[in-house]
């Protein structure tokens, strides 16, 4: 029965696979990429890691597809232009590929390469064990991931951030490096003295002398 | 019954595909970051594959440390993508010669 599903679930997450990569539109690609990765969730569930494939759900199909799907639908794509010369590679591509698996198939399933004594045994949840794990042996790498996400996050807003023409900023270091000779301008003019004229000059007058 | 060489197996097909659909994606950066996506797959897969059937949960804390890195790598990445094509109007790998390298 877990032979059976196994082969089904693998089988719908080759073909999803394999349509990512020969999709026409690059949001069907999108679409494809979940199935396959909510499948090898499922797949992981037959490898009682039920705390990873919840977490490959609700990290991948939840958040990351979500972000690819936004920006294949905010590009404003030609998909004509992106199919042109598509089998032009296939050759290289096809021969390279078929050699890489049928020698890591060849590796995996020779007899000398099997692992006396590895089955799946029967274990309680795997939440516990984990969480224990990262939280005393791994606690510095857990952290660490989390400084990581938050230099990613930074990162892609910095990157994508887009300056306006007309904003006003403060700058720092002009603030700071400023004197006191680049605010005040002191004049030096006479004493103005009480003229007994009948009509007073206009003011901007004086100011233009000044 | 199912074993250790299934999953190890599996692992292998889903990493091949995505070389070949590397290799085939030359005009669509989208779709070689999904394809990366995938080679992270198969290698958590991997991962998990042997820390269940050997019985030791330190693969899948692995795991649980690449699926980080590889949120902030696809979001990073496709931050990257995004000014690109604001600069270029193009996601083909063949117009990226700005550096000359």
């Amino acid at each position: 029965m877990t032979l059976a599903l196994f082969y089904i679930f693998a089988a719908v997450l080759v073909f999803g696979a394999l349509r990512v990569i020969t999709a026409k539109n690059p949001v069907h690609a999108v679409l494809w990429l979940i199935l396959s990765f909510f499948t090898s969730a499922c797949l992981w569930i037959l490898l009682k890691a039920e705390f990873l494939a919840v977490s490959l759900v609700v990290i991948y199909v939840g958040a990351v597809m979500v972000l690819f799907l936004f920006v294949v639908m905010m590009l404003d794509l030609n998909f004509e232009e992106l199919r042109k010369g598509f089998w032009k590679f296939f050759p290289v591509a096809a021969v390279v590929a078929a050699i890489m698996l049928v020698e890591m198939i060849l590796v995996l399933t020779n007899r000398y390469a099997q692992i006396p004594g590895a089955q799946l045994v029967e274990t309680g949840p795997t939440v516990r064990e984990l969480g224990l794990q990262i939280y005393t042996t791994y606690f510095l790498p857990f952290q660490l991931s989390a400084v990581l996400l938050l230099v990613g996050m930074i990162a892609a807003i910095g990157l994508t951030i887009r300056k306006r023409k007309n904003t006003k900023y403060q700058q720092p270091g002009e603030q700071i490096a400023v004197k006191a000779a680049d605010r005040v301008r002191v004049l030096k003019m006479d004493a103005e003295a009480r003229l007994e004229a009948p009509q007073p000059k206009p003011a901007d007058d004086q100011q233009a002398q000044g | 019954m199912i074993t250790l060489t299934h999953f190890l197996v599996l692992g292998a097909i889903l990493f091949a595909l995505s070389v070949f659909g590397i290799f085939m994606n030359r005009k669509n950066l989208i779709v070689m970051l999904m394809a990366i996506e995938l080679m992270l797959l198969a290698v958590n897969m991997n991962f998990i594959a042997f820390s269940q059937f050997l019985g030791d949960s330190a693969g899948q804390i692995f795991v649980f440390f690449i699926l980080t890195v590889a949120a902030a790598e696809s979001a990073i990445g496709l931050a990257i993508l995004v000014v690109l094509f604001r600069n270029l109007r193009s996601i083909a790998v063949e117009d990226l010669g700005t550096m000359k390298g």
